[in-house]
């Protein structure tokens, strides 16, 4: 098919954007493990426990690749899934206007596409569940996607609501417009946007209140109930996924929050100030998580949908106020 | 002679050699041969309808059987244009595969006499309503296909009753349809003094009269495209029908409805009014979330399927109402791309459908089952028909990179332009729109991962889904082309969209024109938006995930160099498996959390009754739990209603007393009163 030249695949930038996206994706990848152990130390101290320090999941997923995954009779996706929901992290992380907004002209970090991305991992990670054949990994997923299809009205309503000051779904216009203008981040639309926006993250992510990512209690686990029978490198892969995802969506909330550090440009001095900055906002949004969490219980299952709905709540009137007060 | 010459007049001498293959061959061969002549039936309407969507015209004027009788009407005529083109298109696609199917699939009754002389006529119909190109034309073709598939959802009467059921249902909503719709071409051609559509649609209707035109016409349409509250005869007839016909009828049939509905919108009347698009969205978004809802929580594949149908319609003919809605605004791009929306939507749903339709055919011939709780483990013994499967569930979760989600792409980019701050009532209901559709989509996502993981996944839940073998080659393939199609359309919708623009250019010329290129296409098979500022090219987007892939797996490969994985004999489920594997999650309890959840519309009826020892009443020797989710709709609406007619008609039975006296007046009354109407 001849596409108009006007649109024609511009290599010099494509090349760009595929570095860009690239090492993006290396830095998240390096950043993810740490993040989750500074995470779980920070909890740890404010608990009063000393806590193994934060390189602790590095370790685990260094231990984790050189160990044998188990395959039981029956099972079939055990090998695939865990690598396609890598792939899918890796993926959204690439989309996501983490250290700059430079990006491949035919991919643009579109929101929907970025959604979609989402859940193509949400789905690979509940058929690991159902593909285990046992009661709690037909639980979990279960319980996963119910919270993920009470998720979906929230996310695209808040996407709608961030794109209409700019007049476009691409993250990366949304963040150069936040970057050119620092106060439109404080204005309600964008505020109510950015809560129900973190309500997502948690309940994609399975934080509390949502669901207890250190439980193995069969009443209330969702994300360990899938992984059950997920084992060595598969689960080393399941795991370095999950914490990608968190990473990743971490760095996208605060950088719509804070939206300084991101590059603009691909330049030598502007992306090392990237990186240094995507790492600090990550590890702050992180720890903030992390202390937040240690206030929280568990909500009941049941109990869900009522904070989902708040956060509906508040992307609707993200939406509502966009029109009425700019 | 054009190419769509050579198409239409070859789906006839194909329908008629497929008729008397079926009434002469002999049963071993009659599958084999009335299913080949009908897929070319499929071909030669594919082949009409590219050539029409190409903007190819060709006219057919067909003897009129009653000329003389009917007087100052037009002669019959086929005259696709191209709308028509595009959804003759669809629907011979869509026939061929299913045909295809049917060759290795149908047995028992539907490989009888009767069931492969109504499926051709069946096909046939369905491709002489997009291709008339005029009312009687229209109405024909509509009545051919509805009779020839009552006559096929009737198929398997003789051993289940719930048939017959079904077929009662169906053959009374499709004749509503019917008389709805006569009605409402009646006031057109009445105003326009001709049947013929193209002078139909250059005339100036009143708003009185075109109002109640419409009013009848999408009452009609919609009944057949299963819209609630007249989607009951979707649940009933889809899943008892032979699976190939349910292919044809959900992926194709009912999309005769949504071609119904453009063509008034679009052609006959485009000068619409306001509440046109506020009262076709009133009927199209809550079906598409009432649809889903129902198909999350349903456990028999076939009906879920059918309710996922109803869902798919809500949102194609959502997307057109937010078109007609977006046109009064001004905002002339958008509700051309929602439009665009809508026919990517017909397009993905009809490829991903058969596919789910025809691969729960092949589950039922391979293991006698319908019921996803006791399916399980398929993709071992039949691993073509569950990628297959898997494809096209991705498609209808709209996921990347498949059909379904191009299509919710393009219609969430029309809702999120589409907000004009003068126009306070479109600014208030899109986010609901998009809402509503967002949480349709979340739903999709549940019920297709339920739908694929309990049937495919696990271990298997009866003998029946353990002794699961692969199907024959002719269905094998038919179900591989359709999950093609599936990822055909979602990797290239550049292709699509530009086919789907070239269908609307024969629409709505009068109004809302649009100077600008809306939807053109872009790098490696993409598709963009250049008044939104969008762009999507889902060719790109796998390069990019693959390329990022490459060392996950090269690790993983590595590591598996040294480190082999180890089989061993039970799953470890925190150490409780060694029991059956009736203990794994089922649909039903997949589904349980959001019987839950939306218990309040479902209005699920439980039951649970314990039985307890003789000696001792907290000894339970026994107990059953039973939970039914029925259709409120039905339950609270037709039920009643039922009920009222036949009391009606029990009453009214008093006044045939077997008394000839009584029977005598009575002819002498309606002669008398027909008297006095004549002679006044």
């Amino acid at each position: 098919m001849s596409a108009s030249p006007a649109v024609a695949p511009d290599l010099t930038s494509t090349a760009w954007g595929l570095l860009a996206v690239v090492l993006q994706c290396c830095v998240l990848a390096a950043v993810s493990p740490i993040l989750i152990g500074v995470m779980r130390q920070v909890r740890y101290r404010m608990e009063g426990r000393i806590g193994p320090g934060i390189w602790q999941p590095t370790r685990d997923l260094l231990k984790l690749a050189r160990k044998e995954p188990l395959v039981a009779p029956g099972v079939r996706l055990q090998g695939v899934m865990p690598i396609a929901m890598t792939g899918t992290s890796l993926l959204l992380v690439a989309l996501l206007p983490l250290m700059s907004t430079v990006t491949i002209p035919l991919v643009p970090d579109d929101l929907f596409v970025v959604v979609g991305v989402l859940l193509l991992g949400t789905v690979a990670i509940a058929l690991l569940g159902l593909d285990s054949g046992t009661a709690f990994g037909g639980m979990g997923s279960s319980r996963h996607m119910t919270i993920a299809a009470l998720v979906e009205p929230t996310v695209l309503v808040a996407v709608y609501a961030l794109s209409i000051p700019v007049g476009s779904s691409a993250l990366s216009a949304i963040v150069d417009a936040r970057i050119a203008e620092p106060v439109s981040v404080v204005s309600p639309v964008s505020l109510l946007a950015l809560v129900a926006l973190i309500i997502v993250v948690v309940a994609e992510t399975g934080r509390l209140p949502v669901d207890n990512p250190s439980t193995h209690l069969e009443l209330t686990m969702v994300h360990e109930a899938m992984i059950l029978e997920a084992s060595g490198r598969d689960l080393g892969w399941v795991e370095f996924s999950s914490w990608l995802r968190l990473a990743g969506l971490l760095g996208l909330v605060a950088n719509l929050a804070l939206p300084w550090g991101v590059a603009q440009s691909m330049s030598i001095g502007g992306l090392a100030v990237a990186i240094v900055a995507i790492v600090v906002k990550v590890m702050l949004a992180g720890a903030g998580v992390a202390a937040v969490e240690v206030f929280l219980a568990k909500v009941r299952l049941f109990k869900v949908p009522e904070l989902l709905a708040a956060s509906f709540v508040m992307a609707f009137l993200a939406v509502t106020a966009s029109y009425l007060v700019v | 002679m054009t190419v769509v010459d050579l198409g239409l007049a070859a789906q006839f001498l194909f329908a008629l050699a497929a008729v008397v293959a079926a009434l002469a061959s002999p049963t071993a061969y009659r599958s084999r041969l009335a299913g080949t002549l009908s897929a070319g039936i499929g071909v030669s309407g594919a082949v009409a309808g590219a050539g029409a969507l190409g903007g190819t015209t060709a006219t057919w004027t067909l003897a009129h059987p009653l000329g003389p009788a009917i007087g100052p009407l037009a002669p019959l005529t086929l005259a696709p244009d191209r709308l028509g083109g595009f959804f003759l298109l669809v629907v011979g696609l869509v026939g061929t595969i299913a045909s295809v199917f049917g060759i290795g699939y149908a047995h028992g009754a539907a490989a009888s006499r009767t069931g492969w002389t109504a499926y051709p006529l069946f096909l046939l119909g369905m491709q002489l309503v997009p291709a008339a190109g005029d009312v009687l034309t229209f109405l024909g073709g509509w009545e051919l296909m509805a009779l020839a598939s009552t006559v096929l959802v009737l198929s398997d009467h003789a051993h289940r009753p719930r048939v017959r059921s079904a077929g009662i249902w169906y053959a009374v909503m499709t004749h509503l349809s019917f008389a709805l719709l006569a009605l409402g071409f009646a006031v057109l051609t009445s105003v326009a003094g001709s049947t013929r559509f193209a002078d139909i649609a250059g005339m100036p209707v009143g708003e009185s009269t075109s109002g109640v035109a419409f009013v009848l016409l999408t009452l009609g349409f919609v009944t057949k495209a299963g819209l609630v509250p007249v989607h009951v005869w979707l649940p009933r007839a889809h899943p008892e029908a032979p699976s190939h016909v349910s292919a044809v009828m959900s992926a194709a049939m009912v999309k005769m409805g949504v071609y119904g509905v453009l063509l008034t919108v679009t052609r006959l009347l485009p000068d619409a009014a306001r509440w046109w698009g506020l009262a076709l969205l009133a009927l199209a978004l809550p079906s598409a979330l009432y649809g889903i809802l129902q198909a999350s929580v349903a456990s028999d594949l076939k009906r879920l399927l059918a309710y996922s149908t109803t869902e798919n319609v809500g949102l194609i003919l959502t997307a057109v109402s937010v078109s007609m809605l977006t046109r009064h605004t001004g905002t002339a791009d958008v509700s051309q791309i929602a439009l665009v929306a809508a026919l990517l939507l017909v397009a993905s749903h009809a490829a991903f459908k058969t596919v789910l339709f025809l691969a729960a055919g092949a589950i039922l011939a391979a293991t006698g089952e319908r019921d996803l709780d006791r399916m399980g483990g398929l993709a071992g013994g039949m691993p073509v028909t569950a990628a297959a499967f898997g494809v096209a569930a991705l498609g209808a979760a709209a996921l990347p990179v498949t059909s379904g989600f191009v299509a919710e792409w393009v219609l969430l980019q029309s809702l999120i332009h589409g907000d004009v701050r003068t126009d306070r009532l479109t600014t208030a209901l899109l986010p609901a729109i998009v809402a509503v559709v967002a949480l349709t989509a979340g739903l999709a996502l549940l019920t297709f991962v339920k739908a694929f993981g309990i049937a495919f996944l696990a271990r298997p839940r009866s003998e029946g889904a353990a002794a699961a073998h692969e199907v024959s080659f002719a269905m094998r393939g038919a179900l591989v082309a359709g999950a093609a199609g599936v990822l055909a359309l979602g990797l290239l919708p550049g292709l699509t969209s530009s086919g789907a623009l070239a269908a609307l250019t024969s629409g709505v010329s009068s109004r809302g024109a649009v100077g600008a290129v809306v939807a053109q296409p872009v790098g490696l098979g993409g598709i963009e938006l250049p008044t939104l500022g969008a762009l999507l090219d889902p060719t790109s987007l796998l390069i990019l995930g693959l390329i990022l892939t490459v060392p996950i797996v090269a690790i993983s490969w590595r590591l598996a160099l040294g480190i082999p994985r180890r089989a061993v004999d039970l799953q470890w489920g925190c150490g409780g498996v060694r029991v059956s594997p009736r203990m794994q999650y089922t649909a039903t309890s997949f589904a349980e959390p959001l019987v839950r959840v939306f218990g309040d519309t479902l209005r699920p009826t439980q039951q649970l009754e314990v039985e307890r020892a003789k000696e001792s009443r907290f000894v339970v020797v026994g107990a059953t739990y039973k939970q039914r989710v029925g259709d409120v709709i039905e339950d609270r609406v037709y039920r009643p209603v039922a009920r009222l007619l036949g009391r009606i008609g029990d009453k009214a039975r008093t006044v045939q007393n077997g008394s000839i006296h009584r029977y005598l007046a009575f002819s002498f009354a309606a002669l008398v009163a027909l008297l006095v109407v004549v002679v006044r």
